[in-house]
């Protein structure tokens, strides 16, 4: 009997959904309205996310040794740095690449390279250049720095900590990254809500037309999942359609807007990324389509019910 | 059968749906409910359907006090009970087939048993020929034996008509009347409001006379006061 009733109730959606047509078409609509926002937020947040990153790819902080310090220096304090939590990665610049790269970037002026001649020796110290895994955790290891080389009397001969040279920017970056996160997520859930409640308007409307069919359902003894069902059945269908045609309609507003989104959100290109994460965004268009139809569609019937 | 013990009802804005109604219908009996408008008449009916809760007082199916029921018990009480209704109420995106049928279903009906029944009843209104269309392709007299065709087709304890014949001319209102006749005949309970005093004489059968919520006449031999 259930198989029966449910073959039922499905077709009985099917047919209902297809007759009624207009409304249906109403509530296809604002649903694809719907899934474009949320896409558009899947697809900002990738954007946010991307140019955060590079951002934060742009902080570090360079530990320079004095000119005294052996490789041996440098490494223990590669491996106690590389034991903290926040460290994401260290990399270690000898004296000898330090002066390589120094006359690479100055071997155009005259004066620095013939002072360097004159010098005869490599006035450079080694450098060990660490990037924590968020911005706001450089001070954490800039600290732990301090507090071992005050302790030890600067056994590891470190000559100078960047991040309090660049304390301000980093702060200020941190501050910005951080806002950003936050105004994201809020600006999300406003839209996702706001999103939900226009559609989940709509089905109600497109059911309070049928009330007084709800109602004779009622008398001629239907069972409440017997009259629920068919109104859950259109409001998934919608939901799947609308999903479709939203995933349809992004191919060409994505592969138009995919050079101007490379050059303005720090190299990501909206249409590549939409074709490579196209099963993910499927799942979550396709979900959020029939999710927001079928409890739409159940809440907006039981009002109905109740009565 | 029915049993309306001192049944009153008083809505939000104090005005009187009942007052104080007592009266027993027997199994197999044609009742017919007259009164003016705002008499009661409907209000008695939506008692009846467990559609509305009575202020004081009780209202009995056999041994049971309908409004005890809880949301199944009033689905399958529901069932036990044929309506039609002044306005038709039939499923405007349902073919005459599948508003047939629609009742069938939801008595828990196997296909095979719908199949065979709905033409037959649909036979028996004489509509047979219009299975496959919608309500707004039949005229008001076709709608109301399709309704009438879907209050019997689960062979319903009670018929209830509220009103059947008040959208409809001297034929078709002769012919509905003809087969609740043949409905009541059978077996089934027939409740029946109207205004029309053309059908209350034809009938010949108890009229229960309201007025201002109260009954004031209960006369087997088909009188009444308008």
């Amino acid at each position: 009997m259930i198989w029966t009733n449910l073959k039922r109730i499905t077709k009985s959606g099917f047919v209902n959904f297809w007759r009624n047509g207009y409304v249906s078409f109403a509530s296809i609509v604002v649903m694809v309205v719907t899934l474009f926002v949320i896409s558009s937020i899947i697809f900002a947040g990738s954007m946010l996310t991307s140019v955060l990153d590079t951002l934060r790819d742009k902080v570090d902080v360079n530990i320079y040794f004095l000119n005294e310090a052996t490789e041996d220096d440098v490494m223990v304090v590669k491996k106690h740095l590389e034991a903290l939590p926040e460290v994401a990665m260290t990399e270690y610049i000898s004296r000898e690449d330090a002066l390589a790269n120094f006359e690479l970037k100055h071997q155009n002026d005259e004066i620095i390279m013939q002072t360097l001649d004159e010098l005869g020796e490599n006035p450079l110290g080694a450098v060990l250049t660490v990037k924590a895994k968020e911005t706001s955790q450089y001070e954490s290891i800039a600290a732990y720095l301090k507090s071992e080389t005050d302790s030890r009397g600067n056994e590891y001969n470190i000559e100078k900590v960047t991040y309090y040279q660049n304390k301000d920017a980093i702060d200020a970056l941190t501050k910005i990254i951080e806002a950003s996160r936050k105004l994201g997520s809020i600006v999300t859930i406003i839209f996702v809500l706001l999103s939900i409640v226009i559609t989940f308007n709509t089905i109600r409307l497109a059911i309070y037309v049928s009330r007084e069919e709800i109602s004779v359902m009622k008398l001629v003894g239907a069972s409440f999942m017997y009259i629920r069902g068919p109104f859950v059945v259109g409001g998934i269908m919608s939901g799947a359609l609308s999903a479709v045609i939203t995933l349809i309609v992004l191919y060409p507003i994505t592969y138009w807007m995919g050079p101007s989104t490379e050059r303005l959100f720090a190299g990501i290109n909206i249409f590549e990324y939409y074709i490579s994460n196209f099963p993910q965004i499927f799942i979550i268009i396709l979900a959020s389509g029939v999710g927001i139809g079928a409890v739409s569609s159940y809440l907006a019937v039981r009002k109905y019910l109740a009565n | 059968m029915i049993y309306f013990d001192n049944v009153s009802k008083i809505y939000n804005d104090k005005s009187v749906g009942l007052d104080g109604v007592t009266f027993k219908i027997a199994p197999s009996e044609f009742v017919s409910v007259v009164g003016h408008s705002g008499a009661g008449k409907t209000t008695l009916l939506k008692m009846i359907l467990a559609e509305d809760k009575p202020s004081t007082g009780k209202v009995f199916f056999e041994s049971t006090n309908v409004h005890r029921l809880n949301p199944k018990g009033v689905v399958h009480y529901r069932r036990k009970i044929g309506t039609v209704f002044q306005d038709f109420r039939l499923l405007p995106n349902k073919t005459v087939y599948e508003n047939i049928a629609f009742a069938m279903e939801a008595a828990g009906r196997s296909d095979e048993e719908i199949e065979a029944d709905v033409p037959h009843v649909l036979e028996l209104v004489d509509l047979k020929h219009k299975m496959w269309s919608f309500p707004r392709q039949l005229s008001g007299g076709e709608k109301q034996r399709v309704a009438i065709a879907r209050a019997i087709v689960n062979q319903p304890d009670i018929i209830i008509a509220d009103e059947p014949t008040g959208n409809l001319d001297p034929v078709n209102t002769y012919d509905i009347v003809q087969i609740l006749k043949k409905v009541n005949d059978l077996g089934t309970t027939v409740i029946l409001t109207t205004h029309n005093k053309g059908v209350i004489d034809s009938l010949e059968r108890r009229v229960i006379t309201m007025d201002k919520g109260r009954i004031v006449r209960d006369d087997t031999e088909g009188r009444y006061v308008l």
